[in-house]
This record gives structure tokens, C-alpha cells and sequence, in this order.
């Protein structure tokens, strides 16, 4: 039975409505006062010379972020090379081979944790690991490979997703034919699945853009241009949190933080863009 | 080399790719771990975790001010996100027209992907000289709990909304029937019926909070106290890490894996109680 208070169903009908159209406008509000005030006060201090000279460094926080911006493309790039194999093999693993038993749930439960895990503690994790006992040293090999741990599970989990939703007629056709179950995956399967796994391989850029913590304490911060794997460096949002905590360089800093946020806002319209193709496709061939 | 045996290897290359997550997690367990024993030793457990005084210089490592401050943001961030999201989370699965959830989903989607200084920065400009007006420095745990807020609000409105969806339409239409108003509907049929999704993005989102370092260290400014009201500064577990790893050596450095130890546990501890909970609800959608 419904427990009806001694006001009427009516007006709590009422007070419910405006408090959940409530919660709504304001989650818009946070969004459109943080895109608005960095936006706002950022891009007008964006000009071709901040973006092509190099930071002087000191309390004024001179110069541009040419080199932070090489600095940040290398980083991911790197980062996206290495994590390509096994992130793309996992989730093939799981979506066509992985039979329902103790090891791939185990599997499951590893991937699901790792996730969870904090930034921070996997730049422990790269500080241990690959900057001290395996003597990288704070270089972009060290940040590379500490967010391919962290990645990992996001592309994991979208190849996963994106091998799972080809049709099982696609299959089926190619074992047909004779193919192997390999030369099914590699031939109809992976191709099938493609834009699904691209989207999830841009998410993976857009994270790595965005990760600050685990880079603080593996990639040295380091503001020269680099000039080999083993170079320190930093990217666009370290750069910004440099500037924000040891400079008076506010309007350095938002400026950084709108170029943060312009990339942040192409690579969402691209995967928004993609995962829309992808759905119009997928439903078209179902 | 013959297609068959190309069709044999593969499987095995890709399972050694879905392994290497354990092994990840396994190394991450064992290299922190073994960096934060001799500070366990050196210190014991329970004055690590209960004392209150951390001076690296005096040999003093008590992480208490840092739990404390670590929970009370979460629990900041919890009551205004709790409230807001699960709100939002209703608008958008039962409520808002398409036109609005066309604007409001990729505007939740696009919190998610604004990097964390950013956050940070905002806060230091405008959240922390609007706390200032209140009274203290600023740099505080009220200010450090809002920023978290519009961090951790994605988590919990995607999932919620995600469960409150995945509830049968059946239930909602013999409500309706019945003659239960919209809200009614929604309060005593779909909300206990969504319990479990919901709990989850709660815990979920509790897990981000604690984890939550850049932004963090921006704007609660970060001195090692156990603070007294919302309006003092303290210190998060994350931000003692951040803050100090750099320079830190010996008893010191080990003590600040240690912390990650803690870390650690907490994280894995609510995320396997947020699994347990979406797997008896019998909705595992794992979120991110």
C-alpha cells in the first residue's frame, strides 16, 4: 500500500518535480560555470605565441607551452602505442574466448579493481617500479608506461563491448566458410568492431590528457623540449598545476586550462560523433 | 606456418594479454607493499594509523589527520552529490523530455572529462575566495568538498540512472494503474527497485572522492591538522603522497608508500563491496 503523508499526493508531486528539475539545473550550472570561467578568462591570453614559444619558468610563469604541448603529444602517443596490444588482446580474449570459469572471472575481478584504482597510487606504483628499480628515471618512458597501467582497463572494457555488439551472423559466415576462428576474428570480426574500438582508444587519449596525479611523480615535470624517451617532461594539465601552486601565473594557467578544455571538448564530439555512426550502422546490418 | 597453428597461438597471445591485468595489479600490490613495510615495522600499525603527529623531520609518522581529512571530504562530497545526483539521476530516466536529456546527458558526460587541475583551479578562484568570505583561509575542507562534488557527480548520475532504467516497465505501469501519482511511482516502486544500482554509484563514487589528488591538493590547502570544523584546512591521504614523494628518502619515502597501503585497501574494500551489492541487485554493469 502507498504510505500517503497527511500532505496531498499532489503537492508532494509538486515539491518532488521542482526538486528534481532542481538538481538538474544546477549540474548544468557547475558545467557551464567551469567551461565558462576558464573559457572566458582563458581564451582571450591564447595567442599564436603562447602556443609556439617555451615556458621560462620562474614566479612570473613567462613564455608559452610549446614545448609542454610536444611534451604532451609524445607522452600519449607513446602511451597509445604501448597500450594498443594488450588492451585490444584482453578485450578480444574476453568477448570471443574467455570461457565462464574461476580464471576469467579472476580475470573480470582484476580488470574491475584496477580500474578503481587511484591515479596516485598507480604513480607510486611507476615510482617504484619503473623510475627507481628499473632506473627510467622520471622520463616519458616512465609516465608511458605508468598510464598504460592505468588505461589498460578503460580500452580493455570498450573493446570488449564494441567485439561483443558485431552480430553473431558475422561469425557464423566466416567459420562457414571455412575460416578459422583466428581468421574470423582478424577478418570479420576485428573490422566489424572497428569503430567501436576507436572510440574507446580516443577515450583513452582524452584520459591520458587529463591524468595529473601518477604523472607528478613519474614524469619529472620537467619544462625543456624532449629529446628521447628517457627526456622528462611535462604535460598541459601538470604544466597548469605547476603554474597554478608556484606561480602568480593565473592567466597562464587558465589559459592552459582552456586549451585543456578545447581538446577535451573535440575529442568528446568526435567519440560522441563515432559511437553514433557506429549504432546507426550496427543497427542498420541487424 | 600453417593457419592452424597461427589459430592455436593467438589464443594464447590474447590470453596473456587479458592476464597481464592480474599481473599489473599483483606487481602494483607487491612494489608498494614492500616499499611500505619498513615504515610499518619502524613505526607499527597502529601508531601509523592512529597517530596524529606526522613530522618526516622528527621521525614522527601519523597518518590519522590525513584519514580524517581523506573522509571528511568524501563525506562532504557525499552529502551534497548524494541528494544532487540521485535527482538528476531521476530527471533524466523518468522525468525530462528528449530535448532536455539531449542536453543534459553529453554535459554530464563532459564533466567526467574535464581534467582534475582544472577542477582545482576553478576552485582556488572561485570557491575558495567565496569560503574565505565565511571565515578562515579558505583553502578548506568545505572548499575541497564542493570541488569534489561536481567531480564525483557524473559517477553517481550515470549509474543510478542506469539502474533506475534498468527497472522492469511492468512495475512502473502497475503503479501507475493503481492510481499512483508520477512521484509516488517513483518513490515507492522505482527508487527501492533501482536500491542496489544506486548504493553503487554511491560507493563508486566515494571510491573517486578518496582517490582524488590534484584537485585536492589545490584547494585544501594542506596542513597536516586534524581539522575541527569545515572551515579548517587538513590534508587528504592522496595529497600527503603527492605532496611529499618527491623529496622524501628512507623511513620517510617507505612511510608514504605506506600510506599508499592504505589507499589501497580502502579502494579495494568499496569496490568490492559496490561489485557485491550490483551482483545480488543482479545488474553487474560495472562502471568508470
Amino acid at each position: 500500500m502507498l504510505r500517503v503523508k497527511s500532505f496531498s499526493s499532489k503537492s508532494t508531486q509538486r515539491a518532488a518535480m521542482v526538486f528534481v528539475w532542481g538538481a538538474g539545473a544546477v549540474t548544468m550550472l557547475i558545467l557551464l560555470a567551469i567551461i565558462g570561467y576558464v573559457l572566458a578568462q582563458g581564451i582571450p591570453e591564447i595567442s599564436w605565441s603562447f602556443l609556439t614559444t617555451k615556458p621560462e619558468g620562474g614566479l612570473s610563469g613567462d613564455g608559452g607551452i610549446s614545448t609542454v604541448i610536444v611534451s604532451t603529444i609524445y607522452l600519449v602517443g607513446l602511451t597509445i602505442a604501448i597500450l594498443l596490444i594488450p588492451g585490444i588482446g584482453a578485450g578480444i580474449y574476453l568477448a570471443e574466448y574467455a570461457p565462464d570459469n574461476r580464471m576469467t572471472r579472476t580475470i573480470r575481478y582484476g580488470i574491475e579493481t584496477l580500474a578503481g584504482i587511484p591515479s596516485i597510487v598507480f604513480g607510486l606504483f611507476g615510482f617504484a617500479l619503473f623510475v627507481s628499480a628499473l632506473h627510467f628515471n622520471f622520463s616519458l618512458l616512465s609516465g608511458a608506461l605508468t598510464l598504460v597501467c592505468l588505461l589498460l582497463p578503460t580500452l580493455i572494457r570498450t573493446t570488449e563491448e564494441a567485439i561483443k555488439a558485431v552480430p553473431r551472423g558475422h561469425r557464423e559466415g566466416g567459420l562457414a566458410l571455412g575460416a578459422t576462428k583466428w581468421q574470423t576474428i582478424r577478418h570479420v570480426v576485428l573490422p566489424a568492431a572497428l569503430p567501436g574500438i576507436v572510440t574507446g582508444v580516443i577515450l583513452c587519449v582524452g584520459r591520458a590528457i587529463e591524468e595529473t596525479a601518477c604523472l607528478y611523480v613519474t614524469l619529472g615535470g620537467s619544462a625543456a623540449m624532449p629529446t628521447s624517451l628517457m627526456s622528462g617532461g611535462r604535460t598541459l594539465s601538470l604544466h597548469l598545476f605547476y603554474l597554478a601552486m608556484e606561480t602568480n601565473a593565473f592567466e597562464k594557467a587558465m589559459a592552459t586550462g582552456a586549451v585543456l578544455i578545447l581538446t577535451i571538448i573535440i575529442i568528446n564530439t568526435i567519440t560522441n560523433w563515432l559511437s553514433y555512426r557506429y549504432q546507426v550502422k550496427m543497427r542498420g546490418r541487424l | 606456418m600453417s593457419r592452424y597453428f597461427i589459430d592455436r597461438a593467438s589464443k594464447y597471445v590474447v590470453f596473456v594479454c587479458a592476464f597481464a591485468s592480474i599481473v599489473i595489479l599483483g606487481a602494483i600490490a607487491v612494489f608498494i607493499f614492500k616499499k611500505g613495510l619498513p615504515a610499518f615495522q619502524q613505526v607499527g600499525i597502529i601508531d601509523f594509523l592512529f597517530g596524529t603527529e606526522w613530522r618526516p623531520g622528527q621521525d614522527q609518522y601519523g597518518i590519522l589527520p590525513m584519514v580524517v581529512g581523506s573522509l571528511a571530504v568524501t563525506a562532504g562530497a557525499m552529502l551534497l552529490s548524494i541528494p544532487l545526483g540521485v535527482g538528476c539521476a531521476i530527471l533524466l530516466a523518468e522525468v525530462a523530455p528528449f530535448k532536455v536529456r539531449q542536453f543534459l546527458r553529453p554535459a554530464v558526460e563532459l564533466l567526467v572529462g574535464i581534467p582534475s587541475v582544472v577542477y582545482g583551479l576553478v576552485g582556488m578562484l572561485l570557491v575558495v575566495p567565496a569560503i574565505r568570505q565565511i571565515g578562515g583561509t579558505g583553502f578548506s575542507i568545505a572548499a575541497a568538498s564542493i570541488v569534489l562534488t561536481a567531480m564525483v557527480l557524473p559517477t553517481v548520475i550515470s549509474i543510478s540512472e542506469d539502474s533506475i532504467r534498468a527497472v522492469p516497465r511492468g512495475y512502473k505501469e502497475g503503479s501507475l494503474a493503481m492510481g499512483a501519482t508520477q512521484w509516488q511511482t517513483i518513490w515507492h516502486v522505482l527508487l527501492p527497485a533501482a536500491r542496489s544500482g544506486i548504493i553503487a554509484a554511491v560507493i563508486l563514487g566515494m571510491g573517486r572522492a578518496i582517490g582524488e589528488t590534484m584537485a585536492m591538493i589545490m584547494v585544501i590547502g594542506n596542513s597536516v591538522i586534524i581539522p575541527n570544523s569545515p572551515l579548517d584546512s587538513a590534508r587528504t591521504l592522496t595529497g600527503n603522497i603527492a605532496v611529499e614523494i618527491n623529496y622524501a628518502t628512507g623511513v620517510h619515502e617507505s612511510a608514504l608508500f605506506a600510506t599508499g597501503v592504505v589507499l589501497f585497501f580502502l579502494i579495494i574494500i568499496l569496490n568490492s563491496i559496490a561489485l557485491l551489492v550490483l551482483k545480488r541487485g543482479g545488474r553487474l554493469r560495472a562502471a568508470g
